[in-house]
C-alpha cells in the first residue's frame, strides 16, 4: 500500500501511467493521441457500465420488508435495440478516428531541412546537393539474431546494439532476423515491429534533437530475450557521418589485420 | 433398475464410472489440481519479478514456468473445468438422466488427465520454454532441443480429443435429449452457451491439431513446414494456431457467460432481462470469434489492409459482448437482489470484464497494438479477461452449485472473505500490469531494468497476486470443510429457475424418475407457482428454502 501511495504521489510517476510512451519521433506521438482518444471514451463507458452496475446492486438489494421478488421484466425491445445501434455507432466512429490517423502513423513522412542530405556541411562547393522527397529517407537494416540487434548502415558500416542515426532524418528500418522471431521495440519511437525469418518488415522514426532511447527485444525468442537491449542514439548528421567513417575504418584495419595474421602463418 | 450388476464400491467407482455426475466431479477435482499447480507457477514468477535484477529464478526457468502456466490454466483449467460444468449440469439442466454418449464421456475426461501428465512429466526432464503458444521457429528441434516441446505437443493433442470428444457429446445430448416442451427458446442460457462452445470447439481444435502434427514432424522427421530455411514459412504457424487460438479465448468465456445468466435472474428475484438477445449475442460473438484471429499478428509482416480487416471485424465482436453486459445489469435492475456469495462472484464478472473489454477496443486498433502487443499491456488484458471473467464466473458457478452436487452448503462467511480477497488481489496484480506495459516493459521476461520506471508497478502486483492466492485458497478451504461439515441443503436452496433443483441434492444416479413438462424458460419457477397454488404442503418439490448464512 505504501508503494501505491508513492506511485500516486511521484508527479513523474503518474505522468506516464496511463499513456504510451512518446516524445522521440512523430509516430510515436501521433499513436499516442490515438491511443489517448480511444481511451476517454473507454473511460466513459467504464464509468457508466460501473456506475450502473453499482446503482443497481445498492438500489435494489432485497429488504427485509421490501418486495420478495422483483419487477418481471422480460425485455424491452426498444431500449435493446437502442444499446446496440449505440454501441455499434461508437466502434464506427472508433474507426473513422483512426483511419484520420493511420497515414501519420504508418508513411515515413519526409525528412526536416537539417537531415543528413541539407544539415551536412559539404566540403567541396559544386558537390550536388540530393533531391528532397521521401527519398532523401535513411535506410537502415536491422537484423534480430539471438540475442542481440545487427544494424547495418548504407555503405556498408555496421554496429550492434546501439544504432547511431542522424537528426532530422527520417529513417526506415528493415527488419530481417536471422534465427528466431524477434520484435524492434523503442517505446519513445513508436511501435514495434516483427523480425520475422523469412520476410522482410518495415518501421520507422525520425528524432528531431540529439538524444539517446532505449528500447528491447518484445518476441519471446529464447533465453536471453529478456537481455535482448536495444539503444537508438540520435547524433547531428556531421557527427553521423564521422561514426560511419570510423566505423568503416575500424573494419578496414581489423580486415587488414586478419590478412596480416594469414601471411604470418 | 432391473437386472443391473451392482454398482462398484470406493475408488474403482470413480474410476469406471460412467455416470456424468461423477465424471463432472472427476473433471472439477482434477482441474482445480492443475489451476493450483498454475497458480504456483504464477506465483514463482511474480517472486522473481517483484523487483529488478533479482536471481531467485534464471531465465530457463522462468521461461519454463511461463510456458507451464499459460498451458495450464488455458488446457488443463478454464476450457476442461467448462466440460465438468457441462457434465456434470447440462443433463441436468435439460432433464436427460445422463449424456448422449456416457462411455465416450468417460473417454474424453481420461484422455484430459492424460494429457496433463503427460505434460507435467516433463517437469522430471525439461519443460517447454516457447511459451503457451509456442512460436515457431523458436520451438522447431534447431533451438529447442529438448523434450519439453513434444510433451507440449503430446498435451495438445491429448486435450484437444477430449474436448473434441466431449464437444460432439454434448452437441449430441443438447439436440436430442431435452425434456418434453423444452423448445431453443425454453432452453436455460448456461445450455446455450456450452451448446456454442461445443461447436466452437470443433470448429478451431482441427487446426491446432493439425498445426502441432506438422511442428512435431519438423522436429522429428525432416519437414520444413514452418522453417524458412526449408521454404516453410514462420506465419504458417501464426496463422494456424490463432485461428484456433482466439476461437480458444470464446470457448473459455462464453460458458462463464452462460453461468451468471442463470446466477443473476435467481437472485435479483427476476427473469433475466433479454432472453433471446443474450442467446443470440452468444450464437454472434462465436460466429465473429472465428473471424478475428490476426488481431494475435498486428506486428506480423502482413498488409495493411488485412490489419484493416481484422481491426473492423475486432470491433465489430464488441458489439454483442456489450448486448451482454447491458442485458446483466438490466436484469439486476428493479430486482430484489439477495446478497449470497453466487452474487458476488457473479456481479464481478461484468464489472471486471468490462476493462478487459476496454483494453481489448485499444488493442484491436492496429497502430496503437503497435505500442501496446507483446507488452504487459497484454498480460493485464488477458486476465481481466480470463481471470476477472472466466475465473470469476467459474467461483461463481462453484458456490452456486456446490449445495447441488454435495448436498451441502459451502460457508457464506468464509465465501464472502474469499471474494473480497480475490477481487482485491486480483486488481493490484493486474490494473498496474497495464502502466508497467505502458512504460515499455515486455511480456515473458524474467528480468526487466531497474531504470524502465516499473518498479512500483511490479512490487504491487507481486503483493497482489499473493492476496489472489490467499483468496482462491480460502474457496478450496471452503469447498473441503462444507463437503463434510456444510449446512444441508435441500433441492433447492436458491429458489433456482431451472431443472437441477427439481431433483434431490446430491441428485440420483439416474437424475430423474419422473421428467417433468417445460412450459417456459423458468420451469422451476412454474413448478413452485404450480404447488402454491394446489395448496400442498411442499413434497421433494418446493421444499422451504435453508437459509443459508
Amino acid at each position: 500500500m505504501g508503494a501505491l501511495l508513492a506511485l500516486l504521489i511521484a508527479p513523474a510517476a503518474t505522468a506516464d501511467m496511463f499513456t504510451p510512451e512518446s516524445g522521440g519521433s512523430p509516430n510515436a506521438d501521433k499513436i499516442d493521441s490515438l491511443y489517448k482518444i480511444i481511451f476517454y471514451v473507454g473511460v466513459v463507458i467504464f464509468i457508466a457500465v460501473e456506475g450502473a452496475l453499482i446503482w443497481a446492486l445498492v438500489k435494489y438489494r432485497a429488504r427485509r420488508d421490501g418486495p420478495q421478488e422483483g419487477e418481471q421484466i422480460h425485455g424491452n425491445t426498444p431500449l435493446e435495440v437502442g444499446w446496440t445501434i449505440g454501441a455499434a455507432v461508437i466502434v464506427v466512429i472508433l474507426a473513422i478516428v483512426t483511419f484520420l490517423y493511420l497515414g501519420d502513423i504508418k508513411n515515413p513522412p519526409a525528412s526536416g531541412p537539417d537531415d543528413l542530405a541539407g544539415g551536412v556541411q559539404v566540403a567541396s562547393i559544386d558537390q550536388p546537393t540530393p533531391p528532397k522527397g521521401s527519398s532523401d529517407n535513411l535506410t537502415i537494416d536491422v537484423n534480430g539474431q539471438q540475442y542481440l540487434w545487427r544494424y547495418d548502415y548504407p555503405g556498408g558500416a555496421f554496429s550492434y546494439y546501439e544504432m547511431v542515426v542522424p537528426t532530422d532524418t527520417t529513417v526506415v528500418v528493415n527488419l530481417t532476423a536471422s534465427d528466431v522471431i524477434h520484435s524492434w521495440w523503442i517505446p519513445k519511437l513508436g511501435g514495434k515491429m516483427d523480425a520475422v525469418p523469412g520476410f522482410v518488415n518495415k518501421t520507422w522514426f525520425k528524432i528531431s534533437e540529439p538524444g539517446t532511447y532505449i528500447g528491447q527485444c518484445a518476441e519471446l525468442c529464447g533465453s536471453g530475450h529478456a537481455d535482448m537491449r536495444a539503444r537508438v542514439r540520435a547524433v547531428t548528421p556531421t557527427e553521423y557521418l564521422a561514426f560511419l567513417d570510423r566505423q568503416k575504418a575500424d573494419l578496414e584495419a581489423s580486415q587488414d589485420a586478419l590478412a596480416a595474421q594469414r601471411k604470418d602463418r | 433398475m432391473h437386472g443391473l450388476p451392482p454398482e462398484p464400491k470406493g475408488w474403482l467407482s470413480w474410476l469406471t464410472t460412467t455416470d456424468h455426475k461423477k465424471i463432472g466431479i472427476m473433471y472439477f477435482v482434477a482441474t482445480f489440481i492443475f489451476f493450483i499447480l498454475g497458480g504456483v507457477e504464477a506465483l514463482l514468477m511474480r517472486l522473481q519479478l517483484a523487483q529488478p535484477d533479482s536471481t531467485l529464478l534464471n531465465a530457463e526457468t522462468y521461461n519454463g514456468l511461463a510456458s507451464m502456466h499459460g498451458t495450464t490454466m488455458i488446457f488443463l483449467f478454464i476450457v476442461p473445468v467448462m466440460a465438468a460444468f457441462g457434465n456434470y449440469f447440462v443433463p441436468l439442466m435439460i432433464g436427460a438422466r445422463d449424456m448422449a454418449f456416457p462411455r465416450l464421456n468417460a473417454l474424453s475426461f481420461w484422455l484430459l488427465a492424460f494429457g496433463g501428465i503427460a505434460f507435467y512429466a516433463s517437469l522430471f526432464w525439461e519443460p517447454p520454454q516457447a511459451g503457451w503458444t509456442s512460436y515457431a521457429p523458436l520451438s522447431d528441434d534447431a533451438y529447442m532441443p529438448s523434450g519439453g516441446i513434444d510433451a507440449w505437443i503430446f498435451l495438445i493433442h491429448l486435450t484437444g480429443l477430449s474436448s473434441l470428444v466431449g464437444a460432439i457429446n454434448f452437441v449430441a445430448t443438447i439436440h436430442n435429449m431435452r425434456a418434453p416442451g423444452m423448445s431453443w427458446g425454453r432452453m436455460p442460457l448456461f445450455v446455450w452457451s456450452i451448446l456454442v462452445y461445443s461447436y466452437l470447439l470443433i470448429a478451431a481444435l482441427p487446426a491446432i491439431a493439425a498445426a502441432v502434427t506438422m511442428l512435431l514432424t519438423d522436429r522429428h522427421f525432416g519437414t520444413a513446414f514452418f522453417d524458412p530455411n526449408g521454404g516453410g514459412d514462420p506465419m504458417l504457424w501464426q496463422h494456424l494456431f490463432w485461428f484456433f487460438g482466439h476461437p480458444e479465448v470464446y470457448i473459455m468465456i462464453l460458458p462463464a457467460f452462460g453461468i451468471i445468466s442463470e446466477i443473476l435472474p435467481v437472485f435479483s428475484r427476476k427473469p433475466i432481462f433479454g432472453y433471446k438477445a443474450i442467446a443470440a449475442s452468444t450464437v454472434a460473438i462465436a460466429f465473429l470469434g472465428l473471424l478475428v484471429w490476426a488481431h494475435h499478428m498486428f506486428t506480423t509482416p502482413t498488409s495493411t489492409v488485412v490489419l484493416i480487416f481484422f481491426m473492423l471485424s475486432s470491433f465489430a465482436i464488441a458489439v454483442p459482448t456489450g448486448i451482454k453486459i447491458f442485458n446483466w445489469i438490466a436484469t439486476l435492475w428493479k430486482g430484489s437482489i439477495v446478497f449470497k456469495t453466487p452474487l458476488y462472484f457473479a456481479a464481478a464478472l461484468p464489472a471486471l470484464f468490462v476493462i478487459g473489454g476496454i483494453s481489448g477496443v485499444i488493442l484491436a486498433v492496429f497502430p496503437v497494438d503497435w505500442q501496446l502487443h507483446d507488452s504487459y499491456f497484454v498480460v493485464a488484458h488477458l486476465h481481466y479477461v480470463l481471470f476477472g471473467g472466466s475465473v470469476f464466473g467459474i467461483f461463481a458457478g462453484i458456490y452456486y452449485w456446490f449445495p447441488k452436487m454435495t448436498g451441502r452448503m459451502m460457508s457464506e462467511g468464509l465465501g464472502k472473505l474469499s471474494f473480497w480477497v480475490m477481487f482485491i488481489g486480483f486488481n493490484m496484480t493486474f490494473l498496474v500490469q497495464h502502466s508497467a506495459g505502458l512504460s515499455g516493459m515486455p511480456r515473458r521476461v524474467y528480468d526487466y531494468s531497474g531504470d524502465l520506471g516499473v518498479n512500483e508497478y511490479n512490487l504491487i502486483s507481486t503483493i497482489g497476486s499473493f492476496l489472489l492466492g490467499i483468496g482462491v485458497l480460502l474457496t478450496v478451504v471452503n469447498a473441503l470443510r462444507s463437503y463434510r461439515n456444510g449446512k444441508v441443503a435441500g433441492n433447492d436452496p436458491w429458489k433456482g429457475n431451472t431443472l437441477e433443483w427439481y431433483v434431490q441434492s446430491p441428485p440420483p444416479v439416474n437424475n430423474f424418475d419422473v421428467v417433468p413438462r417445460v412450459r417456459s424458460v423458468e420451469p422451476m419457477k412454474d413448478i413452485r407457482r404450480e404447488v402454491a397454488r394446489s395448496g400442498e404442503v411442499a413434497g421433494s418439490v418446493a421444499q422451504p428454502v435453508a437459509s443459508g448464512t
